[in-house]
């Protein structure tokens, strides 16, 4: 039973995980820059939607207003910090992006009080019962249901309509795609705005599954996600949702059974480390 | 007078620990986004041994072996893999430390090391002892520079394919970097230990890894005396403004991302070029 349970919360953890590292991956795949500063629109997403709830608003208006605001933050971030160091090596971009990850963390100590926030009447609380003797909150369910819904749409959008042929287009040669007249820049725009949207979409689920938001919620997220694009093979969709899910259960399990020698994070990385040292090219990808 | 003598020491230990990271990413160009966990090693070995009533000069040999020993593990892990797999698993290396740190009682657990006692002779004792390993650092720093060593660490740093076609045993320069690198920061851990005299894990987290990396970048990566003047000028900021100290991270986050974004090569880089406008005028 006790399995059981690991393996559920490691699968919804696993999901908040792989929201967040899609971005992260889709930036590198693109741009081959470890965009640290994703988690800090992760923790932007998720103060938004606390905010509009706790103003009124309904729990399905909060996560899109969200998830468009922090989108288009996405969008400018590319715009103003990235595109100009994309000629540089890209452990310049990595720096830059830990620089502005640490300062937007303390601008939102600054504007949104270091204590956290929380829902007044936090929703989607409901306990279903799934089989005898086993709940579940919604907000659990919503998070898995979510993720599959975004990550299939977002199969779908890459596999089949023109922008996603772009996409694929000028992730593989830029500028071959850019010979054939795709517009690479609306490409990237594009490939931001979902990446920071679908991060938005993670902090308001985790807003929703702690009740609480801090200033700090995105460092752990922030290097465990660049953990998981590494395991996955860097680039490599697939083996990110894969490593995510590994990663997930791999903690919940860890923290009852490696608990007294190392903490949560600890085990995430020796993992990471593990894997490495044997497979550096990450879990799925070939040589 | 104690102020001023408390400012010098952290001062030189702050430069020590930085430079101790310039050796790696800057002379031989892996970087490493872990370097407070080396710290942290030699900061814990240094405080059991004195607490145990060894005398610090002494007990920083071991810290320094240790974190040095620790240093050729991740060494080895930077020969399997490069650039942005390396950055991550050193900070993997960084969270590990202080992961397994925060569970051991035998080092204090999340409450970590307090009571570790002065040295002789005092803070000026201290700060004597902060100021002669600082100079030797540089003067390593300085020697290693200017020999083959440093030309062979240069030439990995530029393009390691191309060092390895023509003869250099790069795996054995890159180890021999992270082990001088990794010494060094555990000697700057221990003395900080006695500086503060009180530790724990927290003290060695990963602000503390991009803290030493920013005084490298924002002094210019690879410039002894760009990193030296940064880690002087970052170290003792808060202390001079006291206003600095509540933003310090903001402070920090911002030098980091402004100078990469405007001008990646840092104090020495700017200096250089106006040097260069000058003569050339």
């Amino acid at each position: 039973m006790l399995a059981i349970e690991l393996v559920i919360q490691g699968i919804v953890q696993g999901a908040i995980y792989a929201l967040i590292a899609l971005g992260l991956v889709l930036v590198y795949g693109l741009l081959r820059i470890l965009h640290v500063a994703h988690a800090a629109l992760y923790t932007l997403g998720a103060y938004i939607g606390v905010i509009i709830v706790n103003q009124g608003g309904h729990i399905i208006v909060a996560t899109a207003v969200a998830m468009v605001a922090v989108g288009f933050v996405g969008v400018g971030i590319y715009r103003f910090a990235y595109k100009p160091l994309l000629d540089k090596p890209p452990l310049i971009a990595l720096i830059a992006s830990i620089g502005l990850f640490i300062a937007a963390e303390e601008i939102y100590r600054i504007i949104f009080g270091a204590y956290g926030m929380s829902f007044v009447q936090p929703p989607l609380q409901q306990q279903i019962e799934l089989f005898k003797g086993f709940h579940l909150s919604t907000a659990r369910i919503s998070v898995v249901f979510l993720s599959i819904l975004f990550i299939g749409v977002l199969a779908w959008l890459a596999a089949s309509t023109r922008t996603g042929i772009a996409w694929r287009a000028t992730v593989s040669d830029a500028g071959m795609a850019a010979s054939f007249g795709v517009n690479i820049e609306k490409v990237r725009f594009i490939n931001f705005f979902i990446g920071s949207a679908l991060a938005a979409l993670a902090g308001v689920m985790v807003a929703l599954l702690n009740n609480l938001v801090e200033p700090t919620m995105g460092a752990v997220p922030a290097y465990k996600a660049l953990a998981i694009i590494v395991l996955g093979g860097l680039g490599s969709v697939r083996g990110t949702l894969v490593a995510s899910i590994a990663l997930g259960i791999i903690e919940s399990f860890g923290t009852i059974y490696l608990g007294h020698i190392m903490d949560r994070d600890a085990i995430a990385f020796t993992f990471l480390i593990i894997v490495l040292m044997i497979r550096p090219q990450g879990l799925l990808t070939r040589r | 007078m104690s102020y001023e003598i408390a400012v010098l020491t952290s001062m030189s230990i702050a430069i020590l620990f930085a430079l101790s990271l310039n050796l790696i990413t800057g002379f031989c160009g892996q970087v490493s986004l872990g370097h407070a966990a080396f710290y942290g090693i030699g900061a814990y070995v240094a405080a059991m041994l004195t607490k145990a009533g060894l005398a610090l000069p002494i007990a920083l040999i071991p810290a320094a072996v240790m974190a040095g020993l620790v240093g050729v593990l991740v060494g080895v892990a930077s020969l399997r893999v490069r650039h942005d797999f390396l950055a991550i698993t050193t900070m993997g290396v960084g969270f590990l430390f202080v992961g397994i740190v925060r569970k051991q009682d035998a080092l204090g657990g999340e409450i970590g090391i307090s009571g570790i006692p002065s040295v002789a002779f005092g803070r000026p004792g201290l700060l004597l002892l902060a100021l002669v390993c600082m100079v030797l650092f540089i003067l390593l720093s300085i020697y290693i520079r200017r020999s083959w060593l440093g030309f062979a660490f240069e030439s990995i740093s530029d393009d390691e394919d191309t060092a390895r076609t023509f003869g250099i045993d790069v795996s054995k320069f890159k180890l021999l970097a992270f082990v001088v690198g990794t010494a060094g920061a555990g000697i700057a851990g221990g003395l900080y230990a006695h500086h503060i005299r009180f530790i724990g894990p927290d003290s060695f987290g990963f602000v503390e890894s991009i803290t030493v990396l920013a005084m490298v970048i924002v002094g210019g990566i690879g410039s002894i005396a760009g990193v030296a003047v940064a880690a002087a000028v970052l170290s003792t900021l808060p202390l001079w403004l006291q206003f600095v100290d509540d933003y310090k991270l903001l402070i920090y986050g911002s030098l980091i991302f402004i100078t990469m974004r405007f001008a990646p090569t840092g104090i020495a880089g700017i200096v250089r070029t106006l040097w260069q406008k000058r003569q050339a005028q």
